[in-house]
């Protein structure tokens, strides 16, 4: 009982520091869908607000669907790139290996602005201008220098009695990335496609100068818009409500993946 | 052994060749193309005119006020932000029950998108839809934008920088602590000299991200300030956007005033990479 005391006045100061992190994701849930003047929920509880999204324009549900496919298609690319290219670095000896992989990892060094204005003009000329395929080809050389350093680490985890088991067994390179060491970097895999998800997902600058058909923005555009809509006048309600489909995939994804995502920080530390 | 076999090196590697030469290589090469030409949004290539873009860009009338409120953002964000990870880390390095919740409510903000936080506050700072009490201005002036967004900033990133602390604070062996209490060393004294030099790796890590990012800030500008008050809070990569897309639709200026933030980036993180360096040994 007195240990507990003693520990009361920690426990209020860290419980309070929690609630200032937790609130605004607490209040942006409820205010979406509690009544409020100047939006269509203006008397009692309920979904009004995202009524107002689902009607928006070309309606949330296209929005959904253009952020699902941007997501997915940079998840597909990010992962074949840098699963070949990580096998590359990590188990070959090729003229150029360190040139490429240190432009590669280049990428990073570059601001996004002073990429996306050649880009713009760039995706004009091959034809991909305000093409969803562009903005994930563009999404994923961003993510490039992460997952293919990512996977080169996870193949060059393995080891090699194991490759070369497969190799004389009969199999060619190609089947002993596919039998032995895809399966064996799968944590890799996992972190790479997800950090490319979350990251489509939640892009606003890329899109914001590549894509200019409103039909074809990904969500974080479309709610951004949004709050232009009428006459100026700014539906906060519906802005609350955007903002809750925005973040729920990501918040859920968050805490089902929480324990793999931070245990990979800290494996990462105990082997630097 | 296919380790020594380079056709079938380079076969692997050619996805990540063409990507990189695509969009990274030939951007890079068009962009220096297009700083030295006047190039208009819709107008298209008209020409070379070097060096009129880059002295049109630095003889911008909001590109001094923008590098300056940039880098005056940069260091309040990075001191503040830093500060308070290193404190929300040293509260939850133990492991219990009631630490792993503290850390899941830090490490939550970190998991939206950066334009989703500005949009959540944008609404929480509005005067129609903000649940704190009084008409309080967030955005009305150049000060209380600039620390409104500083707090958007802190909320969304110190639990990310939390755990990047938490990993160098679990990386220091037990066995230096315990020496420290036995040679009488009071709480202060063992994170002044044991924990704080011992974390540097983690803290040089965390300021050369935080100093990073925060130099290129766009989303949280343009989606919470739009630039305001008066042009107040433009930062630089706002500046390259609006010069290109809004207004003056000229993408040769454009190209040459992002070609100055590439150089000033590139010049700060060398120098980042040396003072931090230095310090260790």
């Amino acid at each position: 009982m007195s240990r507990l005391l003693i520990r009361t006045p920690q426990v209020v100061l860290t419980g309070g520091l929690a609630i200032v992190f937790l609130f605004p994701l607490v209040w942006a849930s409820l205010a979406s869908v509690s009544p409020q003047a100047g939006t269509r929920q203006s008397d009692g509880w309920g979904f009004g607000n995202y009524a107002t999204l689902a009607t928006y324009q070309a309606g949330i549900g296209q929005y959904i669907l253009n952020s699902t496919a941007i997501s997915l298609l940079t998840v597909a690319f990010t992962l074949f790139a840098s699963v070949t290219g990580g096998y590359a670095f990590a188990n070959f000896r090729f003229p150029g290996r360190n040139a490429l992989f240190l432009v590669t990892l280049a990428i990073l060094m570059v601001p996004y602005a002073t990429l996306l204005i050649p880009l713009y003009v760039l995706l004009n000329s091959l034809g991909l201008q305000n093409s969803l395929v562009g903005l994930a080809l563009v999404l994923s050389m961003f993510q490039l220098p992460f997952a293919t350093f990512m996977m080169r680490i996870s193949f060059e985890a393995v080891p090699d009695e194991l490759r070369e088991a497969a190799l004389i067994d009969g199999c060619g390179s190609f089947r002993a990335l596919l039998r032995v060491l895809l399966p064996a970097a799968k944590p890799g895999l996992v972190t790479v496609g997800l950090f490319a998800f979350l990251a489509a997902w939640n892009d606003f600058i890329t899109p914001l100068v590549l894509i200019s058909d409103s039909d074809k923005m990904p969500l974080p555009l479309a709610v951004a818009n949004l709050r232009g809509q009428v006459m100026g006048i700014v539906d906060y309600g519906a802005t609350e409500a955007g903002v809750v489909v925005l973040a729920l995939p990501c918040v859920v994804l968050f805490l089902a993946l929480q324990r793999h995502y931070v245990r990979g920080f800290m494996s990462g530390a105990l082997k630097g | 052994m296919a380790k020594a076999n380079p056709a079938a090196g380079w076969a692997y590697a050619t996805p990540t060749a063409l990507f990189v030469l695509v969009f990274f290589v030939l951007p890079i090469l068009l962009v220096g193309r297009m700083s030295v030409s006047d190039w208009g949004l819709f107008a298209g290539n008209r020409g070379w005119n070097a060096p009129e873009n880059f002295t049109d860009a630095l003889e911008n009338r909001l590109f001094w006020p923008a590098v300056w409120f940039t880098v005056k953002y940069t260091v309040v964000t990075t001191v503040i932000l830093l500060g308070l990870a290193l404190g929300l880390a040293l509260l939850v390095q133990e492991s219990s029950r009631w630490t792993s919740f503290l850390r899941t409510s830090f490490l939550v903000p970190s998991a939206l998108g950066l334009a989703s936080a500005s949009l959540l506050f944008y609404a929480l700072y509005s005067p129609q839809a903000s649940p704190f009490p009084g008409q309080i201005s967030f955005l009305g002036t150049p000060w209380s934008a600039l620390w409104s967004t500083v707090a958007l900033i802190v909320w969304r990133f110190a639990g990310f920088y939390m755990l990047l602390l938490l990993v160098g604070l679990h990386s220091i062996p037990g066995d230096v602590y315990e020496a420290a209490r036995l040679d009488g060393a009071s709480r202060g004294q063992t994170f002044r000299h044991v924990t704080l030099p011992l974390l540097r790796p983690s803290l040089a890590l965390c300021t050369i991200l935080c100093v990073t990012g925060s130099l290129l800030a766009f989303d949280q500008f343009y989606i919470l300030t739009k630039g305001g008050p008066d042009n107040s809070t433009v930062t630089i990569v706002q500046l390259v956007y609006n010069v290109a897309f809004q207004g003056q639709n000229n993408l040769g200026r454009a190209a040459a005033l992002s070609i100055v933030v590439l150089a000033a980036l590139l010049i700060v993180n060398v120098l980042q990479f040396r003072g931090l360096r230095g310090k260790e040994s």
